[in-house]
């Protein structure tokens, strides 16, 4: 057990020494919560625009300026022809053009109808469909302002709740990914990359010939990168807590027992690829590419599961981080208990069991 | 220059003799740049529904049936009651309900307004918020076929009407790869200009290699050439295959001049691997350096306007965006494949582009010792 011990501290002094790494560890997750929590959002905001009206009449000029007093559009330019439209796309300076036709009030006031056209920038087709939702949302508001006084009949009204989140903060979604995101990266990779260090200096083999059991050296090596990763679980809650205001409304102990759980999955994936791996580097783009992508990709926090062909959705099923996204969810935001996250908890402590298992028996004594 | 030569030599050997090296280089990137296009779409539809009908009546019937036909929800379960209905949203079975109340029929007709009730798992706030919007524009379409079956309309609109006419160009099936693929292929130029140079060199600094060369007469200038010109072509190589591969599975095919994007590239890849050299001249280990450049990488990428749009950050969001030679790569790119920019178009971006070559280079040479 001493022995034991005096490992832990060995690894505990290595990473210690290194500042640098350590800092960025520690830093990591603070800067990605803080960009999450702040600069980040999908939300279509200030999108700058253009117009060109070939009325320049009291109907056209209101709507105009409500176009511009809304948070969503900025008009930045007024075109005086057709072809400006185009240029000023290719420069990439606006995202829509709003188009008068002559005479335009004239014909919405007697003959009770007029055109105008919208024109997006669709290389964004999400952003485009936004904007031309906005831009006629505001549009109709005017026309409704036309006819305020006749009554309409028929109408449905349509009462909307937004659940567990009405304010639609992009956080709700964002804090249980980059929890899920971190320890993937603190624990698998950092992990895997010290093992495969001490094989490329040469260093793995003084270990080897030690009487340390070879587990017993692995666990060593995990120890203090499982201290880390819970210090950044602890910045993480605290930080969304205090300063997103994403709260955690069901139970901490069970939320910090599932992600100690994560932890544990990412250590054996960890290990795995150390096995594998015979240099740093190899190790590096390893983790990158089978941890890292699929984590940002399938976990479901950035991109929409459902909206994924099907063989990808089928893959998604295989990424750990996947059902622990979902069970951080859960707890955190939705406030639910174990009961509801059992069949989640019981698949990760399955794939850990095998990928323990399977990195165990390939665990080589001997070097090439 | 035969100096120079020579060092082109050495490296290139190093990298084709390292088997992994080639895989990661060539294998993963074409790899995801087939998947990444393919999941990373923001694009939402297949919005699972849950339906709660207290009237069952036609008209209910004829509103569920237009929203199923939508396109963009799935039906999942009918339920009983809204309790039921919002189980399933815990058990993220569903994200959407409708509950359509009792006498919603006849409160339409006979009393002129009836109401609907809708509620989202507003957790992915993106998903609440266009799923919903979707289903109030079924709604609104809806509401608009019963009226018309009710009320006789006169010959001339009653009330003023603007009919709004949409256009959207540069990509008017709305393709979200077209998006998503150039951006994508920038990422990918990003990771392998900023970390494979600074690697190459601090692999030599853990080994001890670079004692060797430090103590040969080789000048600093050549060896930073000599480990810049190979990772700047095979970076090239790796652009020429995405584009092919952006043309043969996703059918992109630039509108602008492919000389465009190889004139900005070529410049962009100076700098993007200047600050790898940068980041190697300071870091001890490989695990040191790849962190570093994998942080720095992260947090361009995420400031890049790649997944999110650039003016819907806050302001100082968007003053550290200028900062960032990622951001400039993905506009120019999406600009000269979507809209067909040319050089005159996206001359600003050039030069913020040699702006950066400069700075990272030169420091990385007046920071590169040969003492340690």
């Amino acid at each position: 057990m001493t022995q034991f011990l005096i490992f832990v501290k060995k690894e505990f002094l290595h990473i210690w020494r290194d500042r640098r790494t350590l800092f960025i560890l520690i830093w990591m997750p603070i800067v990605q919560i803080i960009l999450y929590g702040f600069a980040l959002t999908n939300e279509v905001k200030n999108a700058n625009i253009a117009v060109f009206d070939q009325s320049n009449d009291a109907s056209s000029t209101t709507i105009t300026n409500e176009i511009n007093a809304s948070r969503y559009f900025k008009v930045i330019k007024y075109l005086h022809s057709y072809d400006e439209i185009g240029t000023t796309f290719r420069e990439g300076k606006i995202r829509l053009a709003v188009i008068f036709p002559p005479k335009f009030q004239g014909d919405l006031l007697h003959n009770n109808y007029a055109q105008m056209q919208l024109i997006a920038d669709a290389s964004d087709p999400n952003t485009a469909n936004t904007l031309t939702h906005y831009a006629t949302a505001i549009i109709h508001d005017y026309q409704q302002s036309l006819n305020q006084n006749k009554d309409l009949s028929y109408t449905i009204t349509t009462n909307l709740r937004m659940l567990y989140n009405p304010e639609l903060k992009s956080s709700y979604s964002f804090v249980p990914g980059v929890m899920a995101l971190v320890l993937m990266l603190v624990c698998a990779m950092m992990t895997s990359i010290a093992i495969v260090r001490e094989k490329e200096l040469g260093t793995m083999e003084i270990i080897l010939v030690s009487p340390l059991k070879p587990f017993r050296i692995i666990i060593a090596k995990t120890i203090p990168y499982l201290a880390v990763s819970i210090f950044n679980i602890a910045c993480i809650l605290l930080l969304s807590v205090y300063v997103l205001g994403v709260p955690i409304n069901g139970s901490l102990v069970l939320l910090v027992l599932e992600s100690i759980l994560f932890t544990f999955t990412a250590l054996a994936i960890g290990i795995l690829i150390s096995n594998a791996a015979s240099t740093q580097q190899a190790a590096m783009f390893t983790s990158l590419l089978s941890l890292f992508l699929p984590t940002l990709l399938f976990s479901g926090f950035l991109f929409p599961l459902e909206s994924m062909p099907l063989p990808l959705q089928i893959i998604s099923n295989l990424v750990p981080a996947k059902w622990f996204y979902i069970i951080v969810k859960s707890i955190m935001i939705k406030g639910l208990g174990f009961a509801a996250v059992w069949k989640e908890t019981l698949i990760l402590v399955g794939m850990t069991l095998i990928l323990l298992g399977i990195s165990i028996r390939n665990f080589k004594i001997r070097l090439a | 220059m035969r100096v120079l030569k020579f060092l082109l030599q050495k490296e290139f050997r190093q990298i084709f003799r390292d088997p992994s090296i080639f895989r990661v280089l060539f294998i993963a990137p074409i790899a995801q740049l087939i998947i990444l296009p393919l999941a990373a779409n923001y694009q939402i539809k297949n919005i699972n529904l849950s339906v709660v009908d207290h009237d069952h009546s036609q008209y209910s019937q004829v509103l569920i049936h237009k929203i199923v036909s939508s396109g963009y929800f799935r039906l999942k379960d009918y339920s009983g009651t809204f309790q039921q209905a919002l189980q399933s949203i815990e058990s993220e079975k569903t994200d959407l309900v409708l509950e359509i109340p009792n006498h919603f029929q006849r409160d339409l007709i006979r009393n002129n307004k009836a109401d609907l009730f809708v509620a989202a798992n507003a957790i992915n706030g993106i998903k609440a918020g266009l799923g919903s919007a979707y289903m109030q524009q079924i709604i609104q379409n809806y509401n608009q076929t019963v009226r018309t079956k009710w009320i006789q309309f006169p010959r001339f609109n009653p009330q003023p009407i603007i009919d709004v006419e949409y256009s959207n160009w540069y990509n008017p099936n709305m393709n979200y790869p077209y998006f998503m693929v150039p951006g994508i292929l920038v990422m990918l130029l990003t990771i392998i200009g900023s970390n494979f140079a600074a690697l190459n060199i601090v692999k030599e600094k853990e080994l001890g290699t670079i004692e060797q060369i430090n103590v040969s007469p080789i000048k600093k200038t050549y060896f930073i050439l000599g480990k810049l010109i190979p990772f700047w072509i095979l970076a090239l190589v790796v652009l020429t295959a995405g584009l092919l591969i952006a043309w043969l599975v996703y059918g992109i095919i630039p509108l602008g001049h492919y000389i465009t994007i190889y004139i900005f590239s070529a410049i962009y890849l100076l700098a993007i691997l200047g600050l790898g050299l940068l980041l190697s001249t300071y870091a001890q280990t490989q695990q040191q350096s790849f962190l570093v450049a994998f942080f720095l990488i992260m947090i361009f990428n995420l400031m890049s306007g790649l997944f999110t749009p650039i003016e819907s950050m806050p302001h100082w969001a968007q003053v550290i965006t200028w900062f960032n030679p990622v951001s400039y790569f993905i506009e120019v790119m999406r600009m000269v494949i979507l809209k067909g920019s040319g050089l005159a178009d996206i001359k600003n971006q050039i030069f913020a582009v040699i702006g950066f070559a400069v700075f990272f280079n030169g420091w990385a040479i007046l920071n590169y010792r040969k003492r340690n």
